[in-house]
């Protein structure tokens, strides 16, 4: 049982997909349990499957997309503030301002 | 049934294009005059700016101008530029297309660049339209993949549903081509146990190898700001969606640019520089890889979310619904209804081939109504393609 706002890639993934917009507060089902969301998540966003341990890596489409820069809890939104690329960092549109590093 | 302009090398085009190309930045101005006084939607403006001579630039130059969707040039040439104009002419003269060279410092400058070039855009249209129509098969279909403003849907509906219609035509023995190893990073292993011999396989791996050491060079993965903001974190996260544009076909070879598969199939094309990184990065936006994709043949181009370019038509597959509906008016298919039940991968993947057939058969693309026609080359370095990149090609006739 998943929640219609969630979708499940790869049954190996400890991350799942929203397809729909998630406001904070907002009930969560998967794998039976029912959690509350603790924050806003967009539509193509991951929320944790299981809880993550820093340095631990995350599945997507059953396939290693990177790993866990802090311990991540269950539901939890998963994004560039707690998880990172195994090849090349990420950058955003701040990345080529003078003074500013990665 | 497609109706298709024959040309008299044997390759068959979905269009009719008199194309405009400036040979140097210079000469941009001259050229885009002329397509704009023209106001015809089959006249394109293409080009190259550079003034220093590129063997890549002028063979993918060489293959835009003698590319089965063109029926005709006109070159326009500032004068002192390294292009060598003449080699480009003659090319284009030998595949039986009718050329004509304009030299901005001996026709007299702009004004009267403009209006000579304007004639001569009358008289290659003439000549082109005169081109024999005959019957094209679906295997004789040359299909391009690329994404562009990627996002947290697009490896759930459109991209997985392009590889369903490639799926499709490369089982109907299309030749279909997918690309930008940048893109592909983190997805080598996989992709290789995908290839038709092991050695092939080997050079998959190389050439997302040699992606990923480029792209460290220059500082920057290819991970654009927006790909954050619809939900995706990493460059690998972000491999593994694009990397479904390509379905689950055996993977028959490599291809550079302006290289065209020898037969159908579905083949990768390697579009990072080989040997020490010069020049910049490998494509400074998609549209110059979607020009890449168009020099390797691809007769249309399968877009999912984005823009569009010359010569080649662009269908424009949106993954995320609200942006589907944001944009609707730039796109040709709305992956999105996957995302919300409204309609099955499998379906949405028939609903791509039907388009690649409509606009084959010469439906106008959104992109096409809309006058997009963005193109941009510029310059890199390769090596010919190693023995183990083409391992069917071995004894074909060619």
């Amino acid at each position: 049982m998943i929640d219609p706002k969630l979708i499940l890639l790869h049954e190996d993934d400890n991350v799942l997909v929203s397809v729909a917009p998630i406001a904070a507060g907002d009930s969560l089902a998967f794998d039976g349990l029912e959690l509350c969301a603790g924050e806003d998540v967009g539509v193509g966003h991951k929320i944790a499957r299981r809880m993550l341990r820093p340095g631990g890596k995350i599945f997507k489409y059953g396939a290693p997309i990177g790993s866990a820069t802090r311990e991540i809890a269950l539901g939890e939104w998963v994004h560039s503030h707690n998880m990172q690329s195994d090849y090349i960092p990420s950058h955003s549109r701040k990345t080529g301002e003078e003074g500013h590093t990665r | 049934m497609i109706e298709a302009y024959l040309r008299s090398d044997g390759r068959k085009g979905i269009r009719n294009v008199v194309a405009v190309a400036y040979l140097v930045e210079c000469a941009h101005h001259v050229a885009r005059r002329i397509v704009d006084k023209a106001d015809d939607p089959d006249v394109h403006l293409v080009g190259f700016p550079g003034c220093f001579p590129n063997a890549y630039a002028a063979k993918v130059m060489r293959a835009i101008a003698t590319h089965p969707n063109v029926g005709g040039m006109v070159l326009v040439s500032l004068g002192c530029e390294s292009f060598d104009r003449e080699g480009l002419r003659d090319a284009v003269e030998a595949s039986g297309r009718p050329v004509e060279l304009l030299i901005i410092q001996e026709e007299g400058g702009t004004a009267a660049t403009i209006d000579r070039g304007l004639a001569a855009v009358e008289r290659v249209r003439a000549a082109a339209a005169e081109t024999p129509r005959v019957p094209m098969r679906v295997d004789e279909l040359v299909i391009g993949t690329i994404c562009g403003g990627s996002d947290g849907t697009s490896g759930i509906t459109a991209n997985p549903a392009v590889g369903r219609a490639f799926d499709r035509l490369v089982a109907e023995a299309a030749t279909c081509i997918f690309e930008e190893t940048g893109e592909l990073i983190g997805c080598e292993a996989i992709m290789a146990d995908r290839a038709v011999t092991p050695e092939l396989g080997r050079e998959l791996e190389a050439c997302v190898e040699k992606a990923e050491r480029y792209y460290t060079t220059m500082g920057f993965g290819s991970f654009a700001p927006g790909n954050a903001e619809g939900g995706l974190t990493t460059l690998e996260e972000k491999s593994m969606g694009a990397y479904s544009k390509s379905g689950s076909s055996p993977i028959s070879g490599i291809v550079k640019p302006g290289d065209v598969p020898p037969s159908g199939g579905l083949y990768l094309l390697d579009v990072v520089p080989d040997g020490e990184p010069r020049f910049g990065f490998p494509n400074i936006s998609d549209n110059a890889e979607i020009v890449e994709l168009i020099a390797c043949g691809a007769h249309l181009t399968l877009f999912t979310t984005g823009r569009g370019s010359a010569i080649s038509p662009v269908i424009k597959i949106c993954a995320n619904p609200e942006t589907a509906r944001r944009l609707a008016a730039d796109m040709d298919i709305d992956a999105g209804r996957i995302l919300e039940g409204a309609a099955t991968l499998d379906e949405v993947g028939e609903e791509i081939y039907a388009k690649v057939l409509a606009i084959a058969s010469g439906d106008r693309t959104v992109s096409e109504e809309l006058g997009h026609q963005e193109f941009i080359l510029t310059y890199k370095a390769f090596e010919p393609i190693g023995p183990s990149c083409l391992p069917l090609a071995a004894g074909r006739p060619a």
